[in-house]
């Protein structure tokens, strides 16, 4: 599911690890929905509870806890972010606590392509904009940047302004608010002619 | 003439639908649709939502694995009581399952088993396939030559509703081992090793492709043990060519072709490999020779040494880098430049779709033959589906455990991740044949070695991190 994204400016949340895993963003004990409730208070759980609880004392200077990130809607992370398993859970937590972009110098691919199919933004910068903008912030947790997804740039807290690459389909389809099923769907006649021309040798009801 | 193709190039030109254009993605016809119950409810309830039915069930294949009970003593009732979600999420696929008339390998099925150890085990995964999984993991099945890789929920309903996806193509990386390796270091020592070396994002928008003499080498389960763990090189999908070893390995199982099907189609798998003259995006090479038996000491997988080595220094590692590596260090309460081999341990697990074929039980079980676990050590052996488990209490590799002192389970995703109650309690040190050493994967606070299985043996038997190679000689 998509939902319409432009442009907005916002404060950051800096998490400044490389490599952060999906089981960090979303632990397994959060895998047993069958929906997308509950997720947004296991975001990070790990780090943000002591004994990874949410019923538990929060870890008071985990960037979440911080008072002077709570209302952070971008969250700055370290290279190789959502890394590891392919949960979908990862993104819908992150939404769900109310995130709408995620800025670091790469991404993780499942994590990337789950995370632009659910109006979740991922901004890849280079190392320099990556280190200016943890700088930014540590000198001025107020310091906001607007991400401009039409014009494809990031204006940093010093007003200059930096281009970025979104896969173009789907930067289409959060513009529009386009649904990706959707489109295939249409293809229907096209699929149809392949299978005719493509019989299949696996039958999985036969074993 | 057609020009030199790779192998991920002919099994991608295959299956295109739809071709990638100036601002759009391709759309990639699937084979096979593998669901578990934890990567797919969500799914189905958007299919549902829509009015939309499941296009292929006859390309699609359920099983449970990854919440199930490994204790023999939990049954249907009791797994209620005790993990109400768990279960619910369980009669969940059931009930999805049968209302879209896709097979399912339930609780009690002989057939069930660890997704990535029964595509393969029942021949349903097959040279020049597509094959995907909401599971990272799904990189295992191209072992056999299969295009296979790991996809979120969103994309399980696209493949349910269309049995296709939209994809970009990624690049490709040829990854060559060299050699012959030495006593003692397997499949698992490879991927470990090269992991290590390109790191976790090394791979990411790449296919790996492994090739060279330590690879041919391999046995099909070895070979699935390499692919298996190339999403930890970041690269979503890892391939071999299909070759002898493959044919022999496919040849006869439930769902491989048969008769002149299967002459069909090993003339068309033979034209598979990978033509000479092709260019890979990105090409490395390693020793195999020269590689060791490998062992993480940090909290991802590319945290990898000898295991007679020691942990680097502060020095050696980036500036950069230097405070994720602290901060995995304090988490594994471990300092730079200790060695690891000797750390007294309290957990060994034998089990995950890396690791849970029979091979791999056998080669705990050589290691085991005749010998005690360590007093005081908790050793659990999972095996990777019921059909594992039963050639292996067949053949007496069950019993060899059992003697020794080790926990036989039944089959599941067990203390991989950690999510039917097999975990590790805080501030424990496990070694594990599994795939992901993250924070917390094994059960909160737990602390994870990933090793092969003949490391984890000799390991369980000295109650330490321990060279095999020492115990055997
Ligand atoms: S064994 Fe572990 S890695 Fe493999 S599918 Fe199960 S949970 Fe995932």
């Amino acid at each position: 599911m998509s939902s319409r994204f432009d442009h907005f400016t916002g404060t950051l949340a800096p998490l400044p690890i490389q490599n952060v895993d999906t089981d960090q963003i979303i632990p397994a004990s959060y895998l047993k929905v069958t929906d997308r409730s509950g997720l947004a208070s296991g975001l990070f759980s790990r780090w943000r509870y002591r004994a990874g609880d949410p019923d538990g004392e929060e870890v008071p200077d985990f960037v979440l806890n911080r008072r002077e990130h709570q209302e952070a809607r971008i969250l700055l992370a370290g290279d190789n972010f959502g890394c590891g398993s392919s949960r979908e859970h990862a993104p819908w937590a992150l939404v769900g606590y109310g995130f709408r972009a995620v800025i670091s110098t790469s991404f993780a691919d499942i994590f990337h392509s789950n995370a632009l199919k659910n109006g979740l933004l991922v901004v890849t910068v280079t190392e320099e904009v990556s280190a200016s903008l943890f700088a930014a912030v540590s000198a001025d947790p107020a310091a906001e940047v607007t991400i401009d997804l039409e014009a494809q740039t990031l204006r940093l807290p010093d007003g200059s302004e930096t281009a970025f690459e979104v896969d173009p389909f789907a930067r289409r389809c959060l513009l529009d608010g386009t649904d990706q099923l959707g489109y295939l769907l249409q293809q229907a006649p096209a699929i149809e002619a392949f299978e005719a021309a493509h019989p299949s040798r696996l039958d999985t009801r036969s074993a | 003439m057609s020009r030199a193709r790779t192998l991920f190039e002919k099994i991608w030109r295959r299956h295109l639908v739809a071709g990638e254009e100036p601002g759009l993605p391709a759309t990639l016809f699937i084979d096979l649709h593998l669901v578990h119950e934890v990567t797919s409810p969500q799914a189905f309830t958007q299919l549902a939502e829509r009015g939309l039915t499941v296009r292929r069930p006859d390309l699609t294949l359920a099983t449970m694995d990854h919440s199930t009970p490994t204790d023999p003593s939990i049954d249907g009732a009791r797994l209620r009581v005790l993990d109400p979600e768990g279960s619910a999420q369980l009669d969940q696929l059931e009930a999805n399952c049968e209302r879209y008339g896709i097979p399912l390998y339930a609780m009690g099925d002989e057939r069930r088993g660890i997704v990535h150890v029964i595509g393969p085990e029942l021949g349903a995964t097959q040279p020049g396939m597509t094959v995907v999984c909401g599971d990272s993991h799904t990189s295992t099945h191209g072992a056999v030559g299969a295009l296979a890789f790991g996809i979120g929920t969103s994309e399980v309903g696209h493949v349910l509703a269309t049995q296709c996806l939209l994809q970009h193509r990624p690049k490709t990386y040829e990854v060559r081992v060299d050699g012959r390796l030495q006593e003692g270091v397997v499949a698992k020592d490879i991927i470990l090793a090269v992991i290590a070396r390109l790191g976790i994002g090394g791979g990411t928008g790449h296919v790996f492709e492994y090739t060279g003499e330590a690879i041919r080498a391999l046995d099909m389960e070895g070979r699935m043990t390499v692919c298996n763990m190339s999403i930890e090189g970041g690269a979503r999908a890892g391939l071999i060519a299909p070759d002898d070893v493959t044919f022999d390995y496919l040849e006869g199982r439930a769902m491989a072709p048969s008769g002149e099907a299967w002459e069909a189609a090993l003339e068309d798998w033979r034209s598979l490999p990978t033509d000479e003259g092709a260019i890979y995006d990105r090409t490395t090479t390693v020793d195999g020779s020269s590689l060791e038996p490998m062992v993480t000491y940090g909290t991802n997988p590319g945290m990898a040494i000898p295991i007679a080595g020691a942990i680097p220094e502060d020095a050696a590692v980036e500036p950069e880098k230097r405070a994720s590596f602290r901060k995995a260090l304090d988490y594994m309460a471990l300092e730079p430049g200790q060695q690891l081999e000797g750390k007294p341990i309290d957990v060994v697990f034998v089990g995950s779709c890396t690791n849970s074929r029979y091979s791999d039980l056998a080669a705990a079980a050589g290691v085991l033959r005749g010998r005690k676990v360590a007093d005081g050590l908790r050793v659990l052996v999972v095996p990777g589906s019921d059909a594992v488990k039963r050639q292996a209490e067949r053949d007496g590799l069950a019993q060899v455990f059992v003697e020794a002192g080790a926990e036989w389970r039944e089959a599941g995703c067990s203390m991989c991740l950690a999510m039917n109650g097999d975990q590790l309690a805080p501030g424990q040190y496990a070694v594990s044949t599994s795939n992901r050493n993250f924070e917390g994967r094994q059960g909160a606070g737990g602390r994870t070695f990933l090793a092969s299985p003949l490391t984890a043996a000799a390991s369980a038997i000295t109650g330490r991190v321990t060279d095999v190679r020492e115990v055997l000689s």
